[in-house]
């Protein structure tokens, strides 16, 4: 099991227990987190999954593919921290992992 | 592959059988049912090509759930279909979106597109996806009054632009293109990206590059935060780069932050609606309107599951029910492809 945390833009948390070997993303919409919207489920083709991964954690996640950051170019308000959650990959070394939601995905 | 593409004369009335809204895979498999039961159609698409979400979001990535074909990328399984359906003969109407769809009082519809094309036709298949590909909107607080005037998605003149401050978002092909194509004749052209790497032709990035070093234009690596003006006029954005905000002179912004599906005027039909879907029936896939059928991932009913071959099956049951509106004394005989030489015959086989 994976605890996963998100925070939304007004401060508010939700955390939702998940699997090892699902996305992010597929965790989110599995858990109705508000503000991932993953039009185009998971292909990786329109930047509607886009969080922001807390400083402590970046590292564990990791850095965009090409496809991914190419991607983001069509995602609003993009920072270091930005990821598409469809491109991570659950493992239970991100067991405690916290995202925010961003102000909004287009 | 032979398309039949039209660019109708605008005013132009065609009257026929049937018309498709939409060409991704249930549209199109939408022309072979309706085909083998002798209805005639018409298929437009918003996009510039067929395919639908199989070509514009995954062009290049397999599909394993298409019986028999164990993985087929997306633009190989619409090939197919196109190949597949080629037989029948359908005309397409592409970089056309259908804004007016009503009743007529002879109970036959009449569609028109926002190109100004006209058709009068006895059934109508809604095969319309997730909805209209459309630019995507910046969230920034206020853009809805700029748009059409001074924020632009497409440029349709441009001479419009002449002498104006410009200011184009974007690292793709679509960014590129417009910067090389406004700069000569805009006052000034600002180029503004997230990053310092574009995802476009190498000698469009080339080219850009050049016009940046010889001074022709600005290349400014950061995102907008917001824009200002008064009325429906924009006078300037607030661009955060990483030495910090500044504000830059804007007459017109271009934003190219690719495509988004949005229900659109689907919505203005009078047809009864469920969360953005059209709830249809499971017989015929007939929405609230007869003679107005919903296939593929626009409908929805009990047990829905928004896959291309549940789109497959929607179209079968509905081309039976729409040969009854265009045949309606002509009685529809089940027959298989395998052993029917009438099919065969329509299909060119025999």
């Amino acid at each position: 099991m994976v605890k996963i945390t998100f925070i939304q833009p007004d401060g508010s948390e939700q955390v939702v227990e998940t699997e090892p070997g699902l996305t992010l993303m597929e965790s989110a919409k599995m858990n109705d987190v508000p503000g991932i919207e993953a039009e185009c489920g998971g292909a990786c083709a329109c930047a509607t999954c886009h969080v922001y991964v807390d400083d402590a954690w970046r590292e564990k996640t990791g850095t965009p593919s090409q496809m991914e950051e190419d991607m983001l170019d069509f995602a609003f308000d993009v920072r270091e921290a930005s990821r598409l959650s469809c491109q991570i990959k659950l493992t239970p070394e991100l067991d405690g992992l916290i995202v925010r939601v961003p102000e909004k995905q287009f | 592959m032979n398309l039949n593409v039209s660019p109708s004369p605008a005013g132009a009335v065609i009257e026929t059988d049937a018309v498709i809204i939409g060409a991704g895979p249930a549209g199109l498999f939408s022309v072979f049912e309706l085909g083998l039961v002798d209805i005639k159609a018409h298929v437009v698409d918003i996009l510039d090509k067929p395919g639908g979400q199989c070509a514009e979001l995954y062009p290049e990535k397999p599909i394993y759930d298409i019986p028999g074909l164990p993985s087929v990328t997306g633009q190989d399984l619409i090939n197919r279909l196109l190949q597949q359906i080629e037989p029948f003969g359908a005309q397409f109407h592409f970089s056309e979106r259908v804004e007016v769809l009503e009743r007529l009082p002879d109970e036959r519809f009449r569609l028109k597109t926002d190109a100004g094309t006209e058709f009068i036709t006895k059934v109508v298949v809604i095969a319309a996806g997730g909805g209209s590909f459309m630019p995507k909107r910046p969230p920034l607080t206020g853009i809805e009054a700029y748009e059409g005037t001074s924020v632009l998605y497409s440029v349709r003149r441009m001479e419009a632009l002449r002498d104006k401050s410009v200011l184009i978002v974007g690292g793709g092909d679509s960014a590129l293109d417009w910067t090389l194509n406004l700069q000569p004749l805009a006052k000034s052209l600002t180029l503004l990206h997230r990053r310092d790497e574009f995802r476009a032709a190498p000698h469009s990035v080339e080219k850009m590059r050049q016009l940046v070093a010889s001074g022709a234009i600005r290349l400014m690596i950061g995102q907008v935060s917001a824009i200002h003006g008064t009325g429906d006029a924009l006078e300037a954005a607030t661009v955060k780069t990483k030495d910090g905000e500044e504000r830059i002179d804007v007459d017109v912004m271009l934003p190219f932050f690719g495509l988004t599906m949005k229900l659109g005027p689907v919505a203005d039909w009078g047809l009864q609606l469920h969360e953005n879907l059209i709830p249809v029936d499971t017989e015929k896939f007939e929405t609230s309107e007869k003679g107005i059928f919903a296939v593929g991932d626009i409908n929805t009913y009990p047990g829905k599951l928004k896959l291309i071959l549940s789109g497959f099956h929607e179209v079968a049951l509905m081309a039976q029910q729409a040969a009854k509106y265009v045949y309606p004394d002509k009685k529809v005989l089940f027959q298989y492809t395998t052993s029917s030489s009438s099919l065969q015959k329509k299909l060119g086989v025999n």
